[in-house]
């Protein structure tokens, strides 16, 4: 209260105008000016509730009760159980289910009625010249062996490289060749080649291959693998074996020997894959060499080449042959310098040796080599049966497709010699060329038929069916007759050879028809003159 | 039973023959000398192309009807002896 006095009092003392704006509020009261302030009491006022009063609290009971919770007791068990298996299985063709047997009277009522005519026509047939002779010519004829491509690298051709082997991949469309010197047999340490042509690609450019991978060392054989259409294996002349992946050229090497007591100390002459004992989708390179070890390679990891087998010809465990002189005392290796594997026993298999005799030898062989090599697994004497020898080294076997028995050979006499594995003499004797003959290979579709490399640039292609002296066919391969190494037949487009020669080139060879169809009989009168010269 | 197999038998025994089937009319080999692919294989195609050559007579003259087929090949001869229930499939090597 003496607060509010205050202003008063000082409104007195000072200006109107302060006085105005202080007590506003209390000049808008009119003119009715308020007496002085007094206490005041006032009495307590008090409101009732009327939300309380009328609601009042109202209370009432009541309950609830659960009914009782009935339990029981159950046991559920499945007591039965069935196992069932399933499995697919290969297709097992629709088997000749048995006749019940009453079918059987009426079987044998139709036989009778047909057994009089079948048996009348059985010999009318056998005895029938009719269709002697007789050919359809289904398809168009190809008349003559013409050259279909001229392949070559002329950077190898540049170095006077030769093409020492040539192979096709499984799928027949690409070719490859290695390049190395088969003359001067010098550890020389100018780099060499391997490449590779397709010739289904449009736009094939015969001095590009589409393929090259750089060797450290000349490549003396090479083989591709037969089921991975880019795999190639390949034989160097310093006893590597390499295999390479032509479809990385950047970085085509898969798996290599290395330089160990197991390589080779010769020339690689030959590699071929193998399909292992146990798995026959997985291969091994065997690989044959002068220093007269047979390999046997598994690639494992770390693109290594692992020795699984190794076989060891040594000169006095060769099967005695009355026309090989007496063997020397002491161990004498015998080079290999060829190798074929029978179509017909996946263990069998024919070797040509420096020393000019073939060899019939068995990768089932248990007796161990008489040799002091070092090799990491232990070495067999493989050899079973020496045949009579070639007047030189052996270049190259071949074993007949068609044949159990048949192989040849050829060799640096200018022969070539077809033997049969169940005797020691050849069955015949060609004189074929008067220097080397370097490469045989039996035709893989005529029984009859096999093409020969001379040494005077030839090609030469023999039907036995047509003469067993001269060749049908003798193409030119080189106009200078430098020699040609080697040829291989082309399994999937039978109409092709390829053949590689000392001037570093391929040639692809059409054949004519005569040599691609199989004319009537022709695996009979192959074993006929098997039998024929044999008696 | 005797009397079937011993005429299979006699026509197995013929020169020349490679193998002999009896095939039913639904082309289901039930006899055969050969190896059970070769059978199947043999079987069904050649109960296809008999009734095609059947068929093929028959459309021509109503009043004919295919009593033998005979294929001849560069390998084989192959003879078919056809009948309402059966077929008798004969392989043969030609004569020399």
């Amino acid at each position: 209260m003496a607060t509010r006095a205050q202003p008063r009092q000082l409104g007195r003392a000072g200006s109107a105008g302060a006085e105005t704006l202080a007590t506003g509020g209390a000049s808008a009261e009119g003119p009715g000016r308020p007496g002085p302030l007094q206490d005041e009491t006032l009495g307590v006022a008090s409101v009732p509730s009327q939300w309380r009063g009328v609601q009042g609290i109202r209370r009432e009971t009541k309950s609830c009760q659960t009914a009782s919770i009935a339990t029981a007791e159950k046991a559920a068990q499945t007591r039965k159980h069935v196992d069932a298996e399933v499995q697919t299985e290969a297709p097992v063709p629709v088997s000749a289910p048995s006749v019940s047997s009453h079918d059987d009277p009426r079987l044998a009522a139709f036989l009778r009625r047909v057994e009089a005519m079948v048996i009348r026509e059985l010999n009318k047939n056998w005895q029938s010249h009719a269709f002697d002779g007789f050919e359809v010519n289904w398809t168009e004829q190809q008349p003559t062996v013409t050259c279909l491509h001229t392949l070559g690298y002329p950077p190898a051709q540049g170095q006077g490289l030769h093409v020492t082997s040539v192979s096709w991949n499984t799928t027949g469309s690409v070719v490859a060749c290695a390049y190395g010197r088969l003359d001067d047999g010098d550890w020389s340490t100018l780099k060499s080649f391997v490449c590779a042509w397709n010739l289904d690609r449009r736009g094939l450019k015969p001095w590009q291959p589409s393929a090259v991978v750089e060797v450290p060392s000349a490549v003396m054989s090479l083989a591709f693998h037969p089921t991975q259409p880019s795999h190639v294996a390949g034989g160097l002349y310093s006893g590597e074996v390499l295999v390479w992946d032509m479809s990385h050229p950047e970085d085509p090497l898969l798996w290599r020997t290395g330089l160990t007591d197991d390589t080779h100390t010769d020339p690689v002459y030959q590699v071929v894959w193998l399909p292992e004992p146990r798995h026959g989708h997985r291969f091994q390179v065997l690989s044959v060499a002068t220093d007269g070890r047979v390999l046997l390679w598994q690639g494992v990891g770390a693109g290594r080449l692992q020795l699984t087998e190794g076989f060891a010809l040594v000169v006095q465990q060769l099967p005695r042959n009355s026309k090989l002189k007496k063997p020397p005392r002491g161990e004498t290796a015998v080079g290999a310098t060829a190798v074929a594997f029978s179509s017909f026993d996946p263990s069998l298999f024919v070797l040509g040796t420096e020393g000019g005799f073939p060899l019939q030898c068995s990768l089932a062989a248990e007796e161990a080599a008489l040799t002091r090599t070092p090799s990491s697994v232990p070495l067999r004497a493989p050899a079973q049966l020496t045949f009579s020898p070639h007047g030189g080294p052996i270049y190259s076997v071949s074993c007949s497709p068609f044949h159990r028995h048949l192989f040849l050979s050829a060799g640096t006499d200018g022969h070539i010699h077809l033997y049969s594995l169940l005797q020691a003499q050849p069955l015949a004797s060609l004189r074929l060329s008067h220097k080397y003959l370097f490469a045989v290979r039996w035709s893989p579709v005529r029984p009859s038929v096999f093409a020969a490399a001379s040494g005077e640039g030839d090609v030469q292609l023999f039907d036995l069916q047509k003469s067993s002296q001269k060749p049908t066919v003798s193409i030119k391969q080189t106009q200078d007759a430098s020699p040609v190494y080697c040829l291989e037949f082309n399994r999937q487009q039978t109409q092709l050879l390829a053949a590689g020669d000392a001037k570093g080139t391929v040639k692809v060879w059409q054949l004519s028809t005569e040599f691609t169809e199989q004319g009537p009989r022709e695996s009979e009168d192959l074993a006929r003159l098997a039998a024929e010269v044999a008696t | 039973m005797a009397e079937v197999e011993e005429t299979l038998k006699r026509i197995q025994s013929h020169k020349g023959v490679i193998g002999t089937m009896v095939v039913n009319a639904e082309g289901i080999p039930i006899r055969t000398t050969l190896d059970n692919s070769t059978t199947v294989q043999y079987a069904g195609l050649l109960h296809q192309l008999t009734m095609k050559a059947r068929s093929t007579v028959r459309d021509i003259d109503p009043q004919n009807d295919l009593t033998f087929l005979r294929i001849r090949s560069k390998k084989h001869e192959i003879m078919v002896a056809p009948d309402k229930e059966y077929l008798l499939i004969v392989i043969q090597n030609p004569c020399e």
